[in-house]
């Protein structure tokens, strides 16, 4: 096995520390920080998503996979410096669940397996009214606005973030993704988002789509 | 115990199919079939039809109460459907399903409460959020139940669901809960404990073990109300069992008319 398909495995099999020494046993011999990342990381992530897409892996070794991607992450990311760091961000994500909710966990889970897939997340909270989002667009100027909801009186106001975008100049300058158990692609296409995904893992697929789509 | 029979939520595919055709021969049968099992309370919850909800709830109530006289559990976060719910529930006291201590939604529903003299489940959230600790979700359980009780109502008639997180999330999810349930009945004796028993196996296989477990678990801390299928005859038969162990069943009654009933047949 080549160094880089045991980064990748280690990912896969979640093992945190393996990562790390591996990571860090590549920096030594040279290999490029971005290769690392694309090579090991991501492309162990890669199969993970995939694996939990078949049904093979389950959520929380999903979970154990991204957190051991992350702390490689850690490592390698101030070693790429300036411009040269966006390049290596498959984009940035502005998260937050919609106003009225108080539901965190699957916006979580989004954006951990986002932050994982290459994107860069930026995560406001819960309970953020339309405003919030406006400010937050503007601020960070994100690729992808993803809205979170669980409950079924609370998702109207994913129309209104997505209205307040309108007034504000700012909806073609952003894709919008919705998210949530009541959510689907029907409710999506009613309120004019851009994307739907029922999972964290397909959140990171339509994301890269949106992004190619750019 | 109590038992709160599940199946009429129509954010399962079958259930939704019957009610968008009106299929009232369907509704009935699950009605008398969920009675029959057990079920103290049958539970109706139409939230995901927005605003199809009103009018599902209607239709549902209607068919359920021509065959049952089992009390309801009116669960939906829409106060209109709420009191529209409660209105139509003949049969004695009502049970809503859910308040909590957000204080939009708690003043838009407590009156509908206290008009109806129904049973509350609560859950210990506010404006912060979803308590992550066991000590956090007896925080908020203090002043959720001081405030329901200064307003009036029994603590009997008072229902804490101390928020069931999935463990595929959070390693930590069922021991947290487990905690919080002995930290709660030992502060509030009279008040009772529900949960529902899908969430803690969300994401994860083999469920159905995971949720008889849960209610396992749970019930041997102290938790005293469940919201289950109580046509999940492995499940009941657990029930029953495990509370003639825990003293909870006199003469172990219940359990040996489960068992004549044949409950413990494959």
């Amino acid at each position: 096995m080549t160094l880089y398909e045991e980064l990748q495995e280690s990912v896969i099999m979640g093992q945190e520390d393996k990562v790390k020494e591996i990571v860090n046993g590549l920096l030594d011999k040279g290999s490029k920080p971005r290769e690392v990342i694309s090579e090991g990381l991501v492309g162990g992530m890669t199969v993970v998503g995939a694996k939990f897409k078949t049904g093979e892996m389950f959520i929380p070794e999903v979970i154990a996979s991204a957190t051991a991607m992350t702390k490689g992450l850690k490592i390698l990311k101030p070693l790429i410096v300036g411009e040269e760091l966006s390049t290596i961000s498959a984009g940035k994500v502005v998260l937050g669940t919609v106003q009225g909710d108080i539901h965190y966990i699957g916006k979580k889970l989004v954006g951990m397996i986002m932050e994982s897939g290459g994107f860069t997340v930026v995560d406001i909270g819960v309970d953020v009214p339309p405003d919030k989002f406006i400010e937050a667009t503007e601020r960070e100027q994100p690729d992808i606005l993803g809205l979170s909801g669980l409950l079924t009186t609370t998702i109207p106001r994913m129309k209104d973030v997505v209205e307040a975008l309108k007034r504000s100049n700012l909806r073609d300058k952003v894709r919008v993704m919705v998210g949530g158990a009541p959510v689907s692609q029907d409710f999506a296409d009613s309120i004019g988002a851009d994307a739907y995904a029922p999972n964290a893992v397909s959140a990171v697929d339509k994301a890269r789509q949106l992004m190619g789509q750019s | 115990m109590l038992i709160v029979g599940e199946l009429f939520n129509t954010s399962r595919k079958i259930i939704l199919e019957n009610v968008e055709k009106r299929n009232a021969e369907y509704i009935r049968d699950i009605a008398k079939r969920q009675a029959e099992a057990g079920a103290d309370y049958l539970d109706v919850n139409c939230g995901d039809m927005l605003d199809k909800e009103v009018d599902a709830m209607k239709w549902l109530i209607e068919n359920i109460q021509a065959v049952v006289d089992v009390p309801l559990c009116i669960d939906t976060p829409n106060p209109a459907a709420m009191e529209v719910g409660l209105s139509l529930a003949k049969n004695g006291q009502p049970l809503v399903n859910s308040i909590t201590g957000e204080e939009e939604r708690y003043n838009a529903i407590l009156p509908l409460v206290i008009k109806y003299k129904a049973k509350i489940v609560a859950l210990p959230i506010d404006e912060q959020g979803i308590p992550q600790t066991a000590e956090g979700r007896l925080r908020v359980t203090r002043q959720l139940v001081k405030k329901l009780t200064e307003a009036g109502m029994p603590a009997d008639d008072i229902y804490m669901d101390l928020l069931v997180q999935p463990i595929a999330t959070g390693d930590r999810a069922g021991l947290e809960l487990l905690h919080a349930i002995r930290l709660v009945k030992q502060e509030f004796p009279e008040v009772h404990l529900i949960s529902g028993l899908s969430n803690i196996s969300y994401g994860l296989p083999n469920r159905r073990i995971l949720n008889r477990i849960f209610m396992l678990q749970t019930l041997t801390m102290g938790m005293d109300a469940y919201i289950l299928d109580p046509l999940d005859k492995a499940m009941m038969g657990y029930l029953y069992a495990a509370q003639a162990l825990l003293a909870r069943d006199p003469f172990c009654g219940k359990y040996l008319a489960a068992h004549r009933k044949g409950l413990y047949q494959s």
